[in-house]
């Protein structure tokens, strides 16, 4: 049996999947779309059922390509019963997609959430009157305290097996007759729609299924002009409007005639707003919050990552031990593997993991949203939304989890101007190229104009990019959730998944490519690789040698520094490299291409055409900022 | 007058939508439909969004939009 769980943004579905999804929870993509859905197996009454969390929708509108796939998604045989999750406080604005979701004719119950937060506004709803009204169960629970999710799967395990349909939703008169005769039109046509459904999708004005229809029964297109046609001159409306106005005339008459409002109580949440939304210390709030978290997850990640590194480092140095020349095959391939994997564990674990459980909770909590609403106006200036300065933020820690968090991001546009903005972004290991390199030989004045004008490129970029990418949307729609207290299982859950992606995925790449560079360096190739970053070295006037260290920065960036003395043939660097090449050095690492479990981030979250446009086009920026920096180096020395 | 000209803390009431299709059906999903009552909360500085209250559920709308949104005083 499969359960398909649909609700409004907010509503406390995804919270209510977390709360019984296991740890195997598997997210896919409708065939042939980029519409994601998540299913894991859950034990019912003993029996193993699916349950499937789809995307948060507001409405069910054919013209949507994300909520058509949903629509065919649950009118088909995979689903045996949809769970309707509303959210108890907002119950008028919920049940409009509620009778959407009636008008499709398949088994439903509703799950009736946040009761806590109905019973703070003081809204009390009578649920043996909602359950007879719909003809579908309700049943009252508060997901993120997990009370009332037993019961709501008995009975939607139930509801499944006996295959009993809630009732139809009954429109206005005028309305239900043009839909009768609509229907008369498409008795014989083949749908995974009933026939009122479609007939209701069409005079919504839905393309895809009039074009279906009408290819099975031709007449089906002038009856439905003349049909749209009286309907717009008797209601003054289109008809799209006229649906939609009788929807939400009924979800508000059946709110009403369900809720008892009492005395709302006004508690410390309503009044949070006013602090961290204040024009003034709303922002001071956002830096401390975002310090914290940056400073939380970054010791965090530092103390777990350092005893690790020793072990790794301890097991590098015994399995060299164990053959007599270091630097035949096996030893190289050996330490390779070894440092492919401690790369993983050692170095990006110990900050992904704290980062996805920080994120979360911020994410939980609801703050997120209000970061966009503060920070819309200072992106705006460089072409971006609000909500793009988290990634963009994290960057500065590990460019991996800054490429995770721009799923925050609706809009594919916004998703690849701030992945490929947060790559440009220096990390933990960048910084130390620059602090190794810069501001141990020249100063930490100099280090920090490199920071200075890093930010200065990305500004720049991101003007660049929104003027080649425009920017479609009218601005800034986003409904702001009310303050919740995340909890810690829905929290765990959505970490680990998201951990288990990088492992799965990025990972078994990245020690891929760390064995293959062995290869290449065993079979003496520096040459070749130098030769390779040759166009590049030679345009920056940097020494050959540099094309070593530079290629394998791409596997780890802090190799770019460690392996620059290996190449030059000494770690003062002082002595093999002039000033002007030290900072064009600099200014081209912090910049070119980004490592190699960033691109394979990347590519999982964005697709391959987008890692190789992110990695061609901060080469090319890295390139010009590091001529741009030579020039300028060679003037003050 | 527009919803972005409108009194703070003063309800209002949407009366119709200008410009895009694209807008007045993202309006619409919220619940922001003509016949709404709304009152602006906040407004984020510098140009940035306005903060409305749509019967308890606080929305975030950029200026573009809530100029956009014919309002009047209920």
């Amino acid at each position: 049996m499969r359960i398909a769980l649909i609700g409004q943004p907010n509503c406390g579905k995804s919270t209510l999947f977390n709360q019984v999804a296991g740890y195997k929870a598997e997210t896919g993509n409708f065939s042939g779309t980029t519409v994601s859905f998540t299913e894991s197996k859950v034990r019912v009454m003993g029996e193993v059922v699916y349950v499937v969390d789809l995307p948060g929708t507001y409405s069910l509108a054919g013209t949507n390509p994300a909520e058509r796939e949903v629509i065919k998604y649950l009118t088909s045989n995979d689903v045996d019963i949809v769970v309707n999750v509303l959210d108890a406080s907002h119950l008028s604005h919920g049940l409009a997609m509620t009778i959407e979701l009636l008008e499709l004719e398949v088994p439903m119950v509703i799950a009736l959430n946040m009761m806590d937060e109905a019973d703070r506004i003081g809204i009390k709803i009578n649920v043996n009157k909602l359950e007879e009204m719909i003809g579908a169960p309700v049943i009252p629970m508060i997901a993120s305290k997990g009370r009332g999710i037993q019961p709501l799967f008995v009975k939607a395990y139930q509801i499944g097996q006996q295959d009993t349909l809630p009732h139809q939703p009954r429109y206005s008169n005028d309305l239900e007759r043009y839909l009768d005769l609509l229907k008369n039109d498409l008795k014989g046509v083949q749908s995974h729609l009933n026939p009122r459904a479609l007939a209701l999708k069409l005079l919504e004005g839905d393309q895809t299924i009039l074009e279906d229809v009408s290819d099975q029964e031709p007449k089906v297109r002038s009856t439905l002009e003349s049909i749209k046609n009286s309907l717009k001159h008797e209601r003054g409306q289109t008809p799209e409007w006229v649906i939609n106005g009788e929807r939400r005339g009924l979800a508000y008459n059946l709110a009403k005639a369900v809720i008892v409002q009492g005395k709302r109580h006004t508690t410390f949440r309503d009044k949070l707003d006013d602090i961290l939304l204040h024009p003034f210390f709303g922002y001071i709030f956002l830096l401390l919050i975002l310090y914290i978290f940056f400073e939380l997850v970054y010791s965090l990640g530092g103390l777990i990552e350092a005893p690790l590194m020793d072990i790794f480092s301890q097991t590098e140095a015994w399995l060299i031990s164990l053959f007599d020349n270091s630097t035949g095959f096996f030893p190289r391939v050996s330490v390779a593997l070894i440092q492919g994997i401690s790369g993983g564990i050692a170095i990006v674990l110990p900050y992904l993991v704290p980062f996805l459980i920080g994120l979360g909770i911020l994410e939980d909590i609801g703050y997120l949203p209000r970061v966009a609403f503060l920070m819309d106006a200072l992106m705006h200036k460089i072409g971006l939304h609000g909500k793009s300065i988290v990634p963009f933020i994290l960057g500065f820690g590990c460019n991996v989890p800054a490429i995770m968090a721009t799923r925050i991001l609706e809009d594919k546009r916004e998703r690849f101007i701030s992945a490929a903005l947060s790559t440009m972004v220096p990390c933990a290991a960048r910084l130390s190229v620059v602090f190794g390199l810069v501001a141990f030989y020249l100063g930490p004045a100099i280090a920090l104009v490199i920071y200075l004008f890093n930010l200065f490129v990305i500004a720049l970029t991101a003007r660049i990019l929104s003027k080649i990418v425009p920017d479609e949307s009218p601005g800034l729609i986003l409904e702001m959730p009310v303050y919740r207290i995340p909890t810690a299982r829905t929290v765990f859950n959505k970490a680990w998944w998201r951990i288990r992606e990088f492992i799965v995925e990025a990972w078994p790449l990245l020690i891929v490519g760390s064995v293959v560079l062995a290869i290449l360096n065993y079979l003496n190739v520096a040459w070749f690789m130098n030769l390779l970053a040759r166009p590049i070295s030679w345009v920056l006037g940097l020494p050959n040698e540099v094309g070593v260290p530079l290629i394998f920065g791409i596997l780890r960036k802090e190799l770019s520094l460690v392996m620059l003395g290996q190449a030059l043939g000494s770690m003062t660097f002082g002595d093999v490299l002039s000033p002007v090449q030290m900072i064009t050095y600099a200014v081209f690492v912090v910049f070119y291409m980004p490592c190699l479990a960033t691109m394979m981030v990347i590519r999982k979250e964005l697709g391959g055409k987008m890692m190789w446009q992110i990695v061609g086009m901060t080469t090319l920026i890295a390139t010009l900022a590091g001529l741009l920096a030579r020039g300028v180096a060679e003037i003050f020395f | 007058m527009l919803l972005l000209d409108a009194p703070k803390n003063k309800k209002v009431r949407i009366i119709d939508y200008r410009g895009g299709r694209g807008v007045g059906y993202k309006l619409r999903q919220l619940g922001l439909c003509p016949g709404r009552e709304v009152k602006i909360l906040r407004y984020a500085p510098m140009g940035g969004p306005v903060m409305i209250d749509a019967e308890g559920r606080s929305i975030a709308l950029g200026r573009g939009i809530a100029s956009r949104v014919e309002v009047e005083v209920v």
